[in-house]
């Protein structure tokens, strides 16, 4: 039954943020290449350090913690809704009574889901990134396609890498473990389920923020 | 037998229990009644846990639940069947996983085995074929028939249903009641229900107690129920004045 409900859990925060996770990524590649490129007018500063900005800023920043910021709203709005409505609907307490201890059986599935879930989604978020980064670089004129892949392998550090998983993994307990505290904990009708949503989401972003600063100050 | 002694319960400053004491034997349908606020899902709920007592105790066959760990009311509660107002059942699966649900997490069945008991259960409660089904394409009163097969899967020995016929027709009411009434008897639980549905109490009640501003006020069953002689119970079940004339009629007639 864990297995089957996290089978669930992935499908829904995977399946069902694919759409709006590649739509977000390919704009912040394009944008971030068209902007970047914008600002490194000079004769002095090779035209592929455009792509190298674009890879760091990508693996670093955007693709994790926007994109974090992105699914706090839309997987921790989810599953705080989700288990508000199991709180009022009473279905919460039959597991109760059923003898079924429902911290565990609901909200381990969703934290093992989002920790799979999530990182794969920041793994799709880079790559679309990066390729729609060169998509319109190639296609703008503002760098060729063998410098814009030449920018992207120049002074690469496997670390960063490394660093992005460790920051998407972090976003991820964070989103999952706020969202299931305030929906699990919701009281009253459709109104405070509302607000427990709200204030999931809220909450999220704010302490996915914080993570943002201190794990940079530690591991940077 | 479930022995409630003297349970008391306070919400701030407001003690909604004030000290109920009664007894529920296996093989009746016992029914809490009384008024909106009256206590009776408070004490239903403090009956299976759901909401702690502040002093007495809620035995189960001499065993004080009250004082019980977590695992012993797990053990407890394997042997507890609820019915929920709303039917409570889980919108992600169908009609035949919520009934199994139950066997997925405690039974060491086989799949067969399990099948055939979930087909029983929904054929118990006049749901055979409908398996597939899931609860956001069924009735209310199909919703209340599959939580009553979800709470009697596991063959419990206690059977709890928080207004059982809310928001029910009073025919398909009818067959909730003789439902719960026939699975207590061929089963022999101890079925304790909460209402205020006065057919329910006329139909099924075996054994009756009133519950008036958190305390007990009379307790009974159906054959005395009209003429307890109870202010607060005549109050009760003779609401409106057209029922208040009957009853007058009634009792001129029978002088």
């Amino acid at each position: 039954m864990y297995l089957q409900e996290t089978l669930r859990q992935m499908y829904a925060m995977g399946v069902g943020s694919l759409l709006i996770v590649v739509v977000i990524s390919f704009f912040m590649g394009a944008v971030i290449t068209l902007q970047t490129a914008y600002q490194l007018v000079s004769p002095l500063v090779p035209v592929y350090v455009v792509a190298s900005i674009v890879r760091e800023s990508t693996i670093l920043e955007l693709s994790v913690s926007v994109l974090s910021l992105v699914l706090a709203g839309k997987i921790g709005s989810s599953l705080a809704t989700e288990l508000g409505t199991m709180r009022i609907s009473e279905q919460i307490d039959a597991l109760e009574i059923m003898g079924v201890n429902s911290r565990s059986f609901l909200v381990m599935p969703k934290l093992i889901a989002a920790l799979i879930t999530i990182p794969g989604l920041v793994i799709i978020s880079c790559n679309v990134a990066l390729f729609s980064g060169f998509l319109v670089a190639s296609t703008t004129g503002v760098m060729s396609q063998d410098q814009f892949l030449f920018g992207l392998r120049e002074d690469f550090v496997p670390f960063n890498v490394a660093f992005c998983m460790i920051k998407a993994v972090t976003f991820s307990f964070i989103i999952a473990t706020v969202a299931c505290y305030h929906g699990y904990y919701a009281e009253g009708g459709a109104y405070e389920i509302g607000t427990a949503s709200t204030k999931a989401v809220v909450y999220c972003c704010i302490i996915i923020l914080i993570f943002d600063y201190i794990l940079a100050q530690l591991l940077l | 037998m479930i022995e409630l002694i003297d349970i008391r319960k306070k919400f701030g400053g407001q003690e909604v229990l004030k000290g109920i004491s009664a007894q529920f034997q296996p093989g009746q349908t016992s029914l809490i009644i009384g008024t909106s606020g009256s206590g009776k899902t408070v004490t239903l709920k403090c009956m299976v846990g759901l909401i702690e007592v502040d002093s007495g105790a809620v035995m189960y066959d001499g065993k004080n639940f009250s004082a019980m760990s977590i695992e012993e009311r797990i053990e407890i509660r394997k042997d507890i069947g609820m019915l929920f107002q709303g039917g409570a059942l889980f919108d992600s699966m169908s009609i035949e996983e919520n009934v199994m649900f139950p066997l997925n997490m405690f039974s060491k069945m086989t799949k067969a085995e399990k099948q055939k008991r979930v087909d029983e259960c929904l054929d118990r409660v006049n749901l055979a074929g409908k398996n597939k089904l899931y609860p956001s394409e069924i009735s209310g009163g199909m919703k209340k028939r599959v939580g009553i097969a979800r709470a009697i899967v596991m063959k419990p020995k206690y059977l709890f249903c928080d207004e059982p016929n809310s928001g029910l027709d009073p025919k398909t009411s009818l067959i909730i009641d003789k439902l719960i009434r026939e699975i207590t008897v061929d089963l022999n639980m101890t079925t304790v229900v909460n209402t205020h549905d006065m057919n329910s109490v006329m139909e099924i009640g075996d054994h009756i107690i009133f519950l008036w501003q958190g305390l007990k006020n009379w307790e009974g069953n159906n054959q005395e129920v009209l003429h307890s002689g109870n202010k607060e119970l005549d109050e009760f079940i003779f609401a409106s004045e057209f029922l208040k004339k009957v009853k007058a009629n009634y009792n001129k007639i029978i002088d």
